[in-house]
């Protein structure tokens, strides 16, 4: 038993989980008020570290200038999306608009890949990065800095929906559209506005991730990796996605621990998620903290 | 819904049950059907390997396909997870024959019957949820049986693959494309006469009534959990079947050959030929397996002006594919069945369109 690593991977699983978090609560931002299944959520992210990437190397604009342009590139990028592909969609059934965004995700992959190629790229150094002595463990400040970044995107969005109007409109539309209609919130816009702050926030965590890692096209698993925790957390909930995003960032390290020390089985980091997810599913399908759907005949 | 409903001549209205459950509604699309089954037992005699191996992609996809538009198109539960099936039936074809020593011919039809095992286990959540989380399921599911594959190396051969036999019947070997064309199209012939008759058994209606309305077709005693999960062992066992004749015809079974994409397609041949039509299958099946080869001749035409293309005519192909998923939906959410029935109509009532 070695628990020092066990130590390092659980903060190591704490700092991807945050990340994690970001990411399901852009999914569920969608998911809440448009009632669409985000399947290339994970394309946000690629989207937008690639953008900034371009800008950064291909362009030499400095950080702060080009960072601005690439979320602003990302606001147009969302509103496009829904407008022009989205929008069709209302009233289709589940499987129309699930694969409409399946669509999305492997046009936007290919896409990405065509322009950019399949290798993983750095970024240029923006931060210093050096080694802090966190509790006796060596982090990387890198990663401290995403971390850092990822509780700020939270708080953000936690006081956006507690008191501006824009985020108690989302909030409304998501209870009842109908109702909220009828109070002259404009649902339409609001669908808009649900997507261009899921693409920026998304575009945020991807270059984030992007400075710490690289960027490549291993960026858009996070859309897929983002369903086990949306699935725990709950569908509809903000707090589960953040929660949830933890507990499958640690559980994911924990598994790799466990099976590099007794198992030998390989690969459990990828595939530990998913085998959670079906045992949620099988047991508590509405997650932590989903709205338990009831239906009347 | 059945082949020819716009070419039954006006008038002809239906006076027993037994004349509105045939398969085919007039004699003429019978003995239309029957001709194209014809025409292409000749296809190999003058057909080049070219324009015959798309025909067997055709074929082996479509059969999957199929199943898949049992479950997705006809009983209304979403499947993410259809390559893992797909996959699992290579694999076990090949396996069945190199470990056991059970001989091809037998080993296809026990490779469907092994991925139907496979697709009860992974459909049981499918007794407990629904829609969404379903899809997201069968999504999950997908990953753990690749995940299997790459790890299983008594079934799969891990990493290195497995090999596929030709199949041998009385001495005589299936190993050119002119005579697997045959087993294919017997094949294709079998499960979508299979699933025809299947569909307006009783059987077959209530995994329609589970998909228009499933506390209605509860009410009315068809049991929820046993349809939902047999219509997963069922659109496996079609995966299976297709799989293991795709194994058998390229001979080697790779690990890396059934990912999320694969099924992306297999759901992109139901939406795009038409969900919960039969012969709408084989449409889509026809359209996502001449798409790449469009994009592929349309890459070369342009190559000259633009060299570098060529690198990257996977990605076009990905794009492509993604595209068509789109356009479809937004413009054409019926598929191409609908769409020939439009056409039908069209010149049908020509030149007085009302």
């Amino acid at each position: 038993m070695n628990t020092e690593l066990l130590l390092q991977l659980v903060v190591n699983g704490l700092i991807v989980g945050t990340l994690y978090g970001v990411v399901a609560m852009c999914f569920v931002l969608i998911y809440k008020s448009t009632k669409v299944v985000n399947f290339a959520q994970g394309e946000f992210l690629l989207i937008g570290a690639w953008t900034c990437w371009w800008l950064l190397v291909k362009f030499e604009l400095p950080f702060w200038f080009g960072f601005p342009l690439t979320l602003a590139f990302m606001v147009v990028f969302g509103i496009a999306l829904q407008v022009i592909v989205l929008r069709p969609m209302i009233g289709e059934p589940i499987i129309s608009v699930i694969m409409v965004t399946i669509g999305l995700s492997m046009f936007f992959q290919a896409l990405m890949g065509l322009l950019f190629g399949h290798e993983t790229k750095s970024y240029p150094q923006v931060f210093d990065t050096a080694s802090v002595d966190v509790l006796g463990m060596q982090v990387q400040s890198a990663y401290i800095l995403s971390m850092v970044v990822s509780i700020l995107i939270m708080i953000a969005f936690y006081y956006f929906f507690k008191y501006s109007k824009t985020g108690l409109a989302m909030r409304a539309t998501a209870f009842d559209q109908q109702v909220a209609q009828s109070l002259g919130i404009s649902v339409k816009s609001v669908f808009a506005a649900a997507w261009a702050i899921s693409a920026v926030v998304s575009a945020l965590a991807g270059i984030v991730i992007g400075m710490v890692n690289g960027v490549s096209s291993a960026l858009s698993f996070f859309g897929i990796k983002v369903f086990p925790v949306v699935i725990l957390g709950g569908l509809d909930s903000i707090v589960g996605s953040v929660v949830g995003g933890l507990i499958i960032g640690v559980l994911e390290n924990v598994a790799e621990f466990v099976d590099s020390q007794w198992l030998h089985i390989g690969n459990l980091y990828v595939i530990a998620p998913f085998y959670a997810l079906v045992i949620i599913l099988m047991i508590k399908p509405y997650g932590l903290f989903g709205t338990k759907d009831i239906e009347r005949i | 819904m059945s082949l020819g409903s716009s070419m039954r001549p006006c008038g002809d209205f239906r006076t027993s049950y037994a004349s509105d459950m045939t398969i085919f509604a007039t004699p003429v699309t019978r003995y239309l059907a029957l001709a194209l089954i014809g025409l292409l037992l000749l296809v190999p005699l003058f057909g080049s390997p070219y324009m015959l191996n798309l025909l067997i992609q055709i074929g082996y996809y479509g059969i999957a396909a199929l199943g898949l538009n049992l479950v997705v198109g006809f009983t209304g539960q979403i499947s993410l997870g259809h390559s893992a099936f797909f996959g699992f039936g290579a694999f076990a074809s090949a396996w069945l024959n190199n470990s056991l020593g059970v001989p091809v011919f037998f080993a296809i039809p026990l490779a469907g019957i092994m991925a139907m095992l496979v697709g009860i286990l992974v459909g049981i959540p499918a007794g407990r949820i629904k829609g969404l989380y379903l899809a997201i399921a069968t999504l999950a599911s997908q990953f753990i049986i690749e995940d299997f594959f790459a790890r299983a190396n008594w079934f799969t051969g891990g990493s290195s693959g497995a090999m596929a036999e030709y199949i041998t019947v009385f001495g005589f070997t299936f190993d050119t494309d002119q005579s697997y064309f045959y087993v294919v199209l017997f094949y294709v012939v079998l499960m979508f006469t299979f699933t025809s008759n299947l569909i307006r058994s009783r059987d077959g209606r209530a995994l329609v009534a589970v998909r228009d309305h499933y506390l209605s077709a509860e009410i009315m005693g068809i049991n929820l959990t046993w349809y939902r999960v047999m219509s997963f062992g069922l659109s496996a066992l079609y995966a299976g079947i297709g799989g293991a004749l795709f194994g058998h015809y390229l001979g080697f079974v790779s690990v890396e050959g059934f990912t999320i994409i694969l099924s992306i397609q297999f759901l992109a041949m139901i939406i795009i030929g038409g969900l919960g039509s039969i012969y709408g299958t084989i449409l889509g099946t026809t359209f996502m397996v001449l798409l790449p080869e469009v994009m592929e001749w349309g890459v070369h035409l342009f190559s000259g002006a633009m060299p570098e293309l060529i690198q990257s005519l996977a990605y076009i192909k990905e794009m492509s594919i993604g595209l068509a998923i789109i356009l479809f939906l937004i413009f054409e959410p019926e598929g191409l069945a609908h769409r020939w029935k439009r056409i039908k109509a069209y010149w049908k009532l020509y030149p007085f369109s009302y």
